[in-house]
């Protein structure tokens, strides 16, 4: 075992894991950071994205000891009030079901904003394709995503 | 599944309540606390088991039904809400145990939780909202008829005097509850909260990350435990090199479990425990174990569909329907048609791996915190197999990251127990399955084979129907005999539509005996049984000529209901089925469009769990063969009233895409007994780039009792795409899925 000092929503945080523990299970047992969920392991479902320095990531599928001083954001950490644009539009569309990927939708929404601020359908699409709804909320997924650029422009804040 | 709660009684409300405290209806999180709060409990007037008013005015309302993303938690407590007359913003929703006395039955499965829940509900709610109005009236001296209610305060127009429920809270836990029989329930017309759109309960959760399902739940002292199964159901371990094991890295015991020969239950296996969820994984990477592989290793798909080609040409060991002479029909018919169709095995693949807490303390008692569908069976089945006494085990009930009817199984729950019970140190387990585990070891959609023969007279309707259904069955043991039972939706109804509608209709079945465990998956047996016979059903209308929509009408005929023919079987709403046809086909605009060579639109229609769906599908067929669903159209009649307009049409969506990526992506095959696919690579689901561009709803309002929606609209998509894609292309579509069916025209 060694110790890793992570940075994870803005603090420094130290864990004490092999080296090649996901960041997912480090986040989760270790930090007790449960919003990032396990699909499968493998990188195929997106349940588990993060952000690392800004960059959609999945977390499921990245030893703790690639990291360095990278910079973590996960759900818990991505508004301090949690009332992103994307969070508020996801609650005024209702867009979960069982709600159990949309922590990773989001996270993978919010890298698509940030890249295009106004996405289209198509570039919707193809940004969120790495994320799998098995309750199949898709259809509420583009609306969120259209509605939150809209708050956000709204707001003049990038989302 | 069918049992009122049992609290509408004062007598049992006093039971239940223990002395004011509500002991039941706390999150996971609260369950330690249990025993402060229920020494202190806060004021308040507390009806039922699924209200409490505090004298703030604060409404807790208890959701007794798992919440497996299907609504509940949200649409049930609205009803009571609706008829306590209070502000939704002003109620807080908390979850139930499972306490079959307190509340009644408690289970998620066959789109029941409303129909068996929505009268008595409006009960509870119109019961508290009487003693409310009771109360005030006392205070002021008037007639109880004098007053009104609005957003949780009752009124006196008269005297214009108003006072908040929370200031009645006392007055009113001093009175008799009025028999709820005799309670006047709201007018629907004045409903001001059922049928608005109200966002889910634990929204506010989900899009911060916080704990919530039951693989996030986190007990002081807890274990991580993986259970390895043999790769073929039926199998166990003979030997494992568990000392090995024992010394890799935050592993603290690993041991065999012996387990029971019932496929769904505890089946043998590997246990794993370390300190961390990837401490288990890494461990069961270096095990090695040697497995009895049992019978069920000469099971093949392969082999399967060979037996169901053979077994198509004899009759079938079940006769289930014969109503005239089909052969004579067929004879004299001035069209005929055969069609062999099939669909292969699939997993529900919910997106939380199956997964249960469970710790035994010191006394023996047993906690459980499981995503479940179906509490009260887990509870069972871990009583009879772990011997632990029913009232000895506590089930708190945890959201589920979808559920499809995988989680009314209770395998997950029943092996975590029986690894906490090898605890020495009475440490709290959470088992948690891999995708692998969950993909390889589920209980299964079972596969199956239809040949079809029909036939059609001179005025080109449908004088013929002959199905022989080749399904699947597991060999159980039941008081030291063993029989056959088929696969949970690997059965077919002798009513299922067209049976009963054809004077000449012979419908035959015959098991495939198999050792791969199944399970009911969203509206068993409907989910493909609506495909093979509405696909079959648009080819005797081609066959004859005619046009879909009315060649349909017709053969749904005149009469408005259906008696049952089977004990126990359900009338068939003709005049409803025909109101949601016809709204479909009028918003599709059926008949009154030109498509373009590669685009179409196909119609089907299926009544299942109380619920009549139709669907027209608009699809676009690209010349490579790529489907793309542009439009689909969905009419659905549950009854008068939806209760939450958002729930709703999140139930038709996701039922609408569910079964558009179940037609077109999964499958699994077996071979040597063994699940070939291992996870999302290989066992493709629909993303988003697949969903259609359009997806129409319509609710067609009948005056008939409040029925639920998380499984009626699945089943009609497969066979309106098919039939869209037969009009887009001429091809027809017999076997799943469509991903590996050539669809490319020229």
């Amino acid at each position: 075992m060694s110790t890793y000092t992570l940075n994870v929503n803005g603090k420094d945080r130290a864990v004490e894991v092999e080296a090649d523990t996901p960041l997912l299970w480090a986040l989760r047992d270790t930090l007790g950071l449960v919003g990032t969920k396990f699909g499968c392991g493998l990188g195929q479902c997106g349940a588990c994205t993060i952000h690392l320095d800004g960059v959609a990531t999945r977390a499921c599928v990245l030893p703790v000891a690639a990291i360095g001083r990278q910079k973590i954001t996960t759900i818990e950490g991505l508004d301090a009030k949690h009332q992103h644009p994307l969070q508020r539009a996801w609650q005024e569309l209702d867009v979960p079901q069982c709600g159990y990927c949309q922590s990773g939708q989001i996270m993978s929404a919010c890298s698509l904003l940030k890249q295009h601020p106004k996405p289209t359908d198509a570039q919707i699409d193809d940004a969120m394709a790495g994320n799998l709804c098995r309750c199949a909320t898709y259809m509420r997924i583009r609306k969120g995503i259209h509605r939150a650029a809209e708050i956000a422009a709204s707001e003049g804040k990038q989302a | 599944m069918s049992q009122a709660p049992a609290s509408l009684s004062r007598r049992s409300f006093l039971r239940n309540s223990a002395g004011g405290a509500l002991l039941i209806g706390m999150s996971a999180q609260g369950v330690l606390a249990a025993g402060a709060r229920a020494a202190s409990p806060a004021p308040g007037f507390v009806p039922n088991a699924f209200i409490r008013i505090a004298r703030d005015g604060s409404v807790t309302l208890t959701s007794k039904q798992p919440e497996i993303g299907q609504g509940i938690k949200t649409s049930l407590p609205m009803v009571i809400a609706e008829e306590l007359d209070v502000d939704w913003h002003h109620v807080r929703v908390v979850q139930g145990d499972l306490n079959l006395e307190a509340y009644g039955s408690q289970g998620a499965g066959g789109s029941n939780s409303t129909p068996n829940n929505y009268e008595n509900f409006r009960r509870l709610g119109a019961t508290a909202r009487a003693v409310l109005v009771q109360a005030a009236a006392q205070t002021w001296r008037v007639a109880p008829g004098e007053c009104t209610t609005d957003g949780g305060a009752v009124l006196h127009a008269a005297s214009k005097r108003r006072l908040a429920y929370g200031a009645l809270v006392d007055a009113a836990a001093r009175l008799p509850l009025p028999e709820a029989a005799t309670v006047a329930l709201k007018n629907p017309a004045s409903f001001k909260l059922l049928g608005k759109r109200i966002g889910g309960v634990d929204n506010p959760a989900i899009v911060s990350g916080q704990p919530l399902f039951g693989i996030d739940i986190q007990l002081p002292g807890m274990l991580h435990a993986q259970y390895i199964k043999c790769p073929v159901p039926g199998g166990s371990p003979l030997s494992a090199n568990l000392d090995e094991v024992r010394a890799l890295p935050g592993v603290r015991d690993a041991f065999i479990v012996k387990g029971t020969a019932n496929l769904n239950g505890l089946r043998p296996g590997v246990a794993i425990v370390a300190t961390s969820t990837w401490n288990a994984i890494r461990a069961r990477r270096a095990l090695k174990v040697e497995w009895d592989d049992g019978p069920g290793a000469k099971h093949s798909w392969a082999d399967f569909t060979a037996q169901a080609r053979k077994i198509s040409r004899q009759p079938g060991t079940t006769m289930l329907r014969r109503d005239g002479n089909v052969d004579v029909a067929l004879t004299g018919a001035a069209k005929t048609v055969e069609a062999a169709y099939s669909y292969p095995f699939i997993s529900h693949a919910s997106m939380e791996p199956q997964n249960c807490t469970a710790w035994i303390k010191p006394d023996g008692a047993l906690e459980l915190w499981a995503p479940t569908q179906n509490p009260n069976a887990g509870q069972a089945l871990v009583s009879d197999t772990c011997g632990i006494a029913k009232e000895k085990i506590t089930m708190h009930i945890i959201r589920s990251g979808g559920g499809f009817g995988r989680r009314l199984s209770s395998d997950f729950i029943v092996e975590a127990t029986a690894i906490a019970q090898q605890m020495k140190d009475k440490a709290p387990v959470k088992l948690t399955w891999t995708r692998e585990d969950d993909l390889q070891h589920d209980h299964f959609r079972p596969g199956g084979f239809h040949f079809l023969r029909g036939g059609v007279d001179a005025q080109g309707r449908a004088v013929a129907w002959h199905n022989h259904f080749v399904t699947f069955a597991n060999r159980v043991s039941q008081d030291g005999k063993t029989s056959l039972r088929n696969g949970s939706g690997g059965s077919l109804s002798p009513d299922e539509f067209p049976g009963r509608w054809l004077a000449n209709c012979q419908l035959e079945q015959t098991a495939l005996e198999c050792s791969v465990p199944m399970g009911p998956w969203r509206a068993p047996g409907s989910c493909v049984f609506a495909w093979v016979f509405h696909s079959f059903i648009d080819e005797l209308a081609h066959a004859a000529g005619r046009d879909p929509l009315a060649f349909r009408l017709e053969l749904l005929g005149d009469q408005d209901l259906m008696p049952p023919t089977v004990e126990r079987g359900q009338p068939y709403n003709v005049a409803r089925m025909r109101a949601v046809l016809q709204t479909a086909a009028a918003k599709a605009g059926w008949g009154k469009r030109k498509f373009a060579r590669g685009q179409g639109q196909g119609i089907a229609f299926h009544f299942s769990h109380r619920g009549y769906v139709a669907q027209v599908a608009e699809v676009t067929v690209s010349q490579d063969g790529q489907v793309k669903v542009d439009r689909v159209v969905v009419a659905s009649d549950v009854g008068p009233t939806i209760i939450n307009l958002s729930g709703a049409e999140n139930q038709v969506e996701g039922s609408v895409i569910d079964g558009l990526s179940t037609l077109m992506f999964p499958a699994l095959d077996i071979e040597n007994g063994r699940i070939v696919q291992s996870n999302f690579h290989d066992y493709q689901l629909l993303r988003i780039g697949d969903a259609p561009a359009q997806i129409e709803m319509h609710f067609v309002k009948s005056d008939q009792p409040v029925t639920g929606l998380g499984e009626p609209p699945l089943p009609p998509l497969a066979p309106a795409v098919c039939n869209a894609i037969f009009a887009a292309t001429g091809k027809r579509v017999r076997e799943l899925p469509l991903s590996k069916v050539d669809l490319s025209w020229s």
